[in-house]
């Protein structure tokens, strides 16, 4: 079966034998975006954490026959107009990656959360942001959230 | 690649000066070595010798220069996160005169000829390169000059460099028009190094990866590809110590997308059109098992005991405790930790491309020549025929030390005659990891009346780390008797205790277990330093003082400790009291040379244990990218927080569990320390381990803070307050 959908401003379609196997595979190879990254395949990780309709969903257990119509952005998506998103330049002014495996998925999270509380607190982080990072760079991370909630109010203001 | 690069190897070679350090290699070769004192030597020097070079001595195999005056780096070593290529840019453009952002690192390819003889691991990278790349850059930076001078009629010692241009009088040269042209290098002496004003040295530069990283870029093993291929998927044992008796394929078959189902000698796999299609394929394999012997957690805590399997006395000074003369009481603990899972991001896979007896791998491994010569044997065909290319990892961990899944999708690949990607998913990386194998201690001490530690054992047993693994040159059990990476951390380091004895007792489990991120450090340092907490508290010192006094001023590595610990528990401002409901724990490790000490200040929030702060002070010696340290500190820190107080794995009726993020706890965000706080200290004028070396402390400092806070010693990891 056919599945249709706009991803990073671009409207694409996928080829599927099976419409509930998931968004993540159609993603990575169908339309070979590879960065959304495949970690548990049970919506324990995060690591495939990207946006549908501005939501943060884990793709990894998320029908692909769902996405149809729906709006999708990607890691490689969230940067538009050659400018980094305020999360990525975030991220790099604090150094945070190291695999950097992971860090699209936190990326991600961090920008759906950003657009529901623009300004987190430390209790507001912990509980929306609750992927798995093996390297565990949360520590850089968590003031990197903060770097990018400033740098959205900067841009807003 | 296009021929105006310096990819021509050179026709002299000249000496090369070897770094300063002694073969650990050649010293466990020969019956010699099968003598218990000399073992004990070894023991205590290989927790701190820096392996030497083993690679090629041609700068022209790492340094390649391209017209549009960029060097290409080929690195024998992997980038796994441990900020590696950024070190390494930063050793070459030290010594090359260059600026580092014309440098671009990539994993160099087997078949490039830089094959690293080892793996990446050990923390050794920066520190094993320090001095051989620093000195390969600056022939390669003097070849360049000569080859300059030629170029503007001058003589050597008139051409002047800086920022990657030659300069003679008015007329410069580029590094680009410098190569152009030449083929025969003639290769010089190494050149004397810098050894100050460094640019780049000591400089806290942004990783070389970090765009990339930041903008998912596709990098890593489980991104790579070739044109037309297609995804495998095998069948993986789901029991320990059991065989596969028996497959029954016919359902998998006709599953949709299904291109062929494999059997080879030792498994069983299904090609598909897409990843989902071999996975639902593949899961409708049915496996018949002959179990050997049924295991469930507590035989295997049984089996790890003092007092089972292969006893080695790893270290001796002075007498053991029950000669030692005088009155004196006793003290005595047990502590045990549990197998732990590496859980890195990226499962292990890899992408194969077989064609007329020559087969390309796109692979995230630690090894790649050991998976080179694996393939070669596995599939009868020379090692030149089988090219490496490494990609970056999504995590190491230890956990790609052996991967010879390699070979799985090579045969695969040979076996439909398309390129094969071949993945394991997340349950079969839990049930088929090499995990860190269980511990169990016991520490006994003597003190005086006056409080004086008179002598203190640790007495542990644990399973394999290095035997058996795919690094083992398979004598070392018979020739070391000891592990030694289990024993990594398990000598007693103050040296100031009169009598001091460390006896480990290796125990074969019946799955496999190996190495994990600093080895037997976590468990031997939490083992050693909750005790020492113990005894502190029973002499009426503070647990910082019993620690220093107990460390002479005889060597070196002594006195790096003791700076350690004085800076960290003045920088965290330690006392013993509890404030506010919050108490501080100390604790310390050395390992690979680089002591580390660190303060954790704890309080019990819900009968749960919050780590608030860390305060660590490091001793890698230089830090080449001091950033770069501390982000391993930092990552070493919450590594350690998880590992010591979320991690275990069980295991009931031959099946390990849990197979899953979520179920296997770990530490996540909300459980990240509110501050971490570093200091590094240069003790020593070389670069040393980083990578690992800070996990040790952990598990102690929270667990002596929860001494103080609650009364309670906690001796068992995970730690928990239930």
């Amino acid at each position: 079966m056919t599945i249709s959908f706009r991803i990073n401003g671009e409207l694409k379609s996928v080829e599927v034998s099976d419409g509930n196997s998931p968004l993540l595979w159609a993603i990575r190879d169908g339309l070979n975006l590879k960065g959304t990254k495949f970690g548990c395949g049970m919506a324990a990780c995060g690591a495939c954490t990207l946006h549908v309709d501005g939501e943060a969903v884990r793709s990894c257990s998320y029908p692909v026959q769902m996405a149809e119509g729906k709006e999708i952005t990607t890691i490689e998506g969230l940067s538009k107009d050659g400018q980094l998103h305020p999360v990525q330049q975030a991220w790099k002014e604090e150094i945070v990656p190291q695999c950097g495996y992971c860090q699209p998925g936190f990326m991600m999270a961090t920008a759906a959360m950003l657009k529901e509380i623009p300004n987190p607190t430390d209790q507001d982080i912990d509980e929306n942001i609750i992927n798995v990072c093996r390297c565990a760079t949360y520590y850089r991370m968590r003031k990197a959230i903060k770097r990018a909630a400033e740098i959205n109010n900067q841009q807003s203001s | 690649m296009s021929e105006n690069k310096t990819k021509k190897k050179g026709t002299k070679r000249r000496k090369f000066l070897k770094y300063a350090g002694s073969g650990l290699g050649l010293m466990i070769i020969g019956g010699w070595a099968m003598r218990n004192p000399i073992r004990r030597k070894l023991f205590q020097y290989g927790e701190k010798v820096i392996l030497p070079y083993m690679g090629d001595t041609n700068p022209l195999i790492w340094l390649e220069i391209t017209p549009t005056n960029n060097i290409i780096l080929h690195s024998s070593k992997v980038e796994m996160g441990q900020g590696t290529f950024t070190g390494l840019a930063q050793l070459v453009a030290e010594e090359l005169e260059v600026d580092i952002d014309r440098i671009n690192v990539v994993h160099a390819t087997t078949a490039s000829g830089n094959v690293d003889q080892m793996s990446t691991g050990g923390s050794m990278s920066i520190s094993g390169l320090w001095q051989p790349l620093r000195q390969l850059s600056a022939m390669m930076r003097e070849m360049l000059r000569s080859e300059a001078a030629k170029k503007l009629n001058a003589t050597i010692d008139k051409v002047e460099l800086k920022s990657g241009v030659f300069t003679f009088g008015e007329k410069t040269l580029s590094f680009g028009e410098v190569v152009d042209g030449v083929s025969d290098w003639e290769i010089p002496d190494a050149p004397a190094l810098k050894t100050k004003n460094f640019r780049y040295i000591g400089k806290p530069i942004p990783r070389v990866d970090l765009h990339d990283k930041v903008i998912g870029a596709p990098i890593f093993g489980i991104d790579a590809e070739y044109p037309e291929m297609l995804y495998g998927s095998v069948v993986r044992p789901k029991l320990i110590d059991a065989t596969i008796s028996d497959y029954d394929v016919s359902a998998a078959q006709s599953m949709p997308g299904v291109v062929k189902v494999v059997k080879e000698k030792d498994f069983v796999a299904v090609v598909a059109r897409s990843q989902v299609e071999a996975d639902n394929a593949r899961k409708k394999i049915k496996v018949d098992y002959d179990k050997n012997n049924d295991w469930s957690l507590a035989d295997i805590e049984a089996a790890i005991t003092v007092g089972n399997g292969t006893r080695t006395l790893i270290q001796k000074e002075g007498k053991p405790l029950e000669d030692i003369d005088g009155d004196g009481e006793i003290l005595e603990l047990e502590f045990r930790s549990p197998i732990g899972a590496h859980a890195q991001m990226e499962p292990n896979g890899a992408v194969a491309n077989y064609k007329d007896g020559k087969v390309d791998i796109k692979i995230s491994t630690q090894v790649a020549k050991i998976t080179r010569d694996e393939v070669a044997k596995a599939l009868g065909i020379k090692t030149e025929d089988v090219n490496i290319i490494s990609t970056y990892l999504g995590g190491g961990f230890g956990r790609r030390l052996h991967t010879p899944h390699a070979i799985q999708a090579a045969l695969l690949s040979k076996a439909v005659g398309k390129p094969v990607k071949c993945f394991f998913d997340r349950i079969q990386e839990f049930q088929n990891d090499t995990f860190r194998p269980p511990s169990h201690h016991i520490l006994k001490a003597k003190l005086a009346e006056n409080g004086k530690l008179l002598g203190i054992e640790h007495h542990f047993a644990s399973g394999d780390t290095l035997f058996n693994s795919a690094l083992d040159p398979g004598v070392s059990s018979t020739v070391l008797r000891a592990d030694i990476g289990s024993i990594r951390g398990g000598s007693i380091m103050y040296d100031g205790i009169p009598n001091h004895r460390a006896i480990y007792h290796h125990v074969t489990l019946p799955f496999a277990t190996s190495f994990w991120r600093s080895l037997g450090l976590l468990c031997n340092t939490f083992a050693i330093e909750s005790f020492l907490d113990e005894i502190a508290l029973k002499s009426g010192l503070s647990p910082v003082d019993l620690r220093i006094n107990n460390l002479t001023n005889d060597n070196p590595y002594s006195k790096r400790i003791k700076e350690v610990i004085q800076v960290c528990a003045e920088k965290a401002g330690y006392t013993d009291k509890v404030k506010e409901g919050r108490a501080m724990g100390i604790a310390a490790s050395i390992d690979v040379g680089a002591p580390c000490a660190q303060v954790a200040e704890v309080s019990i929030i819900n009968n749960k244990i919050k780590v608030h702060k860390v305060t660590a002070a490091f001793d890698c010696g230089i830090a080449v990218n001091p950033d770069q340290v501390r982000a391993q500190v930092e990552g070493c820190i919450c590594m350690g927080i998880s590992a010591s107080m979320f991690e275990k794995m069980d295991l009931k009726d031959n099946e390990l569990s849990p197979i899953n993020y979520g179920a296997y706890q770990m530490a996540l965000m909300k459980d990240t320390p509110e501050e971490i706080d570093i200091h590094l200290i240069q003790g020593a004028d070389v670069p040393m381990a980083v990578g690992e070396p800070p996990l040790g402390p952990i598990g102690a400092a929270i667990g002596n803070a929860v001494r103080r806070l609650t009364g309670k010693r906690l001796t068992v990891l995970p730690m928990n307050l239930t």
